[in-house]
């Protein structure tokens, strides 16, 4: 049901056209302003930035949950007007039920979205297998009965991803997911995502602090400038695939990293100088 | 072994209290001497109970199912109306001052009112119960469907989910736990009404029981009716409790996981 012609695959998924937000009334918070980018489909993107630079706010435009102030977003080619129905979210709490146990959690998403909605009950064995299979991938077979609480920090995060899949969402949108892991759990969950990806072909936008989980996982990274929010910079990512924890020693990585590092390290000087000058643009 | 001996403790420690404040009652009997009119000693409470065992569970019935109609109404209202207060901010704003108002008006001074409306005896008892009972349901399920983490709703819209599908998948559940917690208040609310306003208008049930005892100053019979009413408000408590933790264990699961879970 995903497959488009081919002469629109090469389109934008995600497009961004001189986007701005503002909260409240016209005397709000300028949270993004400016903002242009665009995402191919199947294409792993990563949005970093200094703090508060509106990278959540981008998350609630680009899912539809959010109206922008200005500017237009187009995502699978249509404008976005209302939630998209083709979304699937996780973020840096697992936000996980806790009176479900982990395969009812998992399975939220077909209760809501159709056509599995309407399905879900003939073929309830189907689902289930479906939802279990994709727990496998993530290494917690054999933990469908627990609770949340009964999980460790790492396997909320594992089930949230799970959540955020099962219905096959086109476009799954990560809030800085592991940001709340430690050092070890984190870099074992970034090879989870990788095979997920890999194996299931969806565009992906990830938000985060994390600049080797950037560079890591993504394709294309956006860096994005202190608030008001807008992309000062882009960044291709061509190590190949699939990329282990030994890529991230090699030294286009380690380059890729810095650079990155020494833009927003630029960007928050900016910011905190009284007056302002105007950033460079310095797209790659 | 050290966590089994604890367990035992945890629940002899209510029966050693209620022992406790009994022998502290005979012991201030014995040292006082007062008249039996002003304080009976438990043994004659005991004695009283006895003697009048029959009449006592006749209006102790009556009581009890005043309070038990009067609390179910509560927990129908009650719920329907936190959900429809909890539902939306707006309603919230403009229904809870109202609510406030309502509660604050004591009820005994709504008895006469209810009388005139309803007569006297059973009616205005079972309203009673239930105009004390509703409120902390109401209060409590709103204040359950409003804790909802907004990162979730936002996981649920963004699968398209609609007000419905939010409220029946996530934010019901959630108050669960809050609407449990408020029954146990609300029974032991549900019996002060019942008894307020037998006490004003009835001829029958414990709060009646009570009047009829002090005007003729039998002390000991009015004590005798107390300890009925409180333990009948222990009993249903506890059937609360119990609901509660089977109901919502997930919500006390340090409570359940100290005890080895049920």
């Amino acid at each position: 049901m995903t497959n488009l012609p081919q002469n629109e695959a090469n389109d934008p998924f995600v497009d961004f056209s001189d986007v701005a937000l503002r909260y409240g009334d016209e005397n709000g918070t300028l949270a993004l302003s400016g903002v242009d980018l665009s995402i191919k489909k199947g294409q792993f993107a990563a949005i970093v930035g200094p703090s508060g630079c509106g990278k959540s706010s981008f998350m609630k435009l680009a899912t539809g949950l959010c109206p922008a102030t200005e500017g237009s977003i187009r995502v699978a080619g249509a404008p976005v007007t209302g939630p998209l129905k083709i979304t699937g979210m996780a973020f840096q709490n697992p936000t996980l039920l806790p009176w479900r146990d982990t395969l009812r959690n998992v399975m939220l998403p077909l209760e809501i979205v159709q056509p599995h909605r309407s399905r879900l009950r003939a073929e309830y064995a189907k689902y289930v297998a479906q939802a279990k299979t994709i727990l496998a991938t993530v290494g917690l077979a054999g933990f469908e009965d627990k609770h949340p609480w009964m999980l460790s920090g790492g396997m909320q995060q594992r089930v949230s991803l799970c959540r955020s899949l099962i219905h096959e969402p086109q476009l799954l949108m990560l809030d800085e997911p592991f940001a709340a892991l430690d050092a070890f759990t984190r870099e074992e969950l970034w090879s989870v995502l990788q095979d997920l990806w890999l194996e299931k072909q969806f565009t992906c936008i990830l938000v985060t602090h994390d600049l080797r989980e950037a560079a890591y996982l993504a394709d294309v990274i956006f860096v994005m400038s202190a608030r008001p929010g807008r992309v000062i910079s882009t960044h291709r990512v061509d190590i190949p695939r699939p990329r282990t924890i030994e890529s991230t020693f090699d030294p286009a990585f380690v380059e890729i990293v810095q650079k990155i590092r020494a833009e927003i390290a630029q960007v928050r000087k900016e910011s905190k100088a009284p007056a302002r000058p105007a950033a460079q643009e310095q797209v790659q | 072994m050290k966590a089994k001996h604890r367990k035992l403790a945890e629940k002899l420690a209510p029966w050693v209290v209620i022992a406790g404040l009994f022998t502290i009652w005979q012991a201030a009997i014995f040292i006082f001497n007062p008249r039996p009119f002003i304080l009976p000693s438990p043994a004659l409470v005991y004695q009283s109970f006895i003697d009048y065992r029959d009449p006592i569970m006749a209006h102790a019935l009556f009581t009890l199912t005043n309070t038990l109609i009067g609390f179910g109404l509560g927990i129908l209202v009650g719920a329907m109306l936190g959900i429809f207060i909890g539902s939306s901010r707006l309603i919230y704003a403009g229904f809870y001052p109202l609510l406030i108002g309502i509660n604050s008006v004591p009820k005994a001074a709504v008895v006469p009112l209810l009388v005139i409306w309803l007569g006297i005896g059973q009616p205005p008892a079972i309203a009673t119960a239930f105009l004390l009972s509703f409120f902390p349901i109401a209060v409590n399920v709103a204040a359950g469907l409003a804790t909802v983490e907004p990162e979730l709703e936002d996981v649920l819209r963004s699968l398209g989910a609609s007000k419905l599908d939010v409220l029946t998948k996530v934010s019901l559940p959630r108050s669960l736990p809050y609407f449990f917690a408020s029954l146990k208040v609300a029974v032991t609310l549900a019996f002060v009404g019942a008894v307020i306003s037998e006490t004003l208008a009835s001829n029958d049930g414990i709060g009646y029981l009570m009047l009829q005892a002090a005007s003729q100053f039998r002390t000991s019979l009015m004590f005798a009716g107390l300890l009925v009413i409180a333990a009948m408000g222990i009993g249903t408590y506890l059937i609360c409790a119990f609901i509660e933790v089977r109901m919502t264990g997930w919500a006390t699961r340090k409570q359940t996981q100290v005890t080895g879970g049920g």
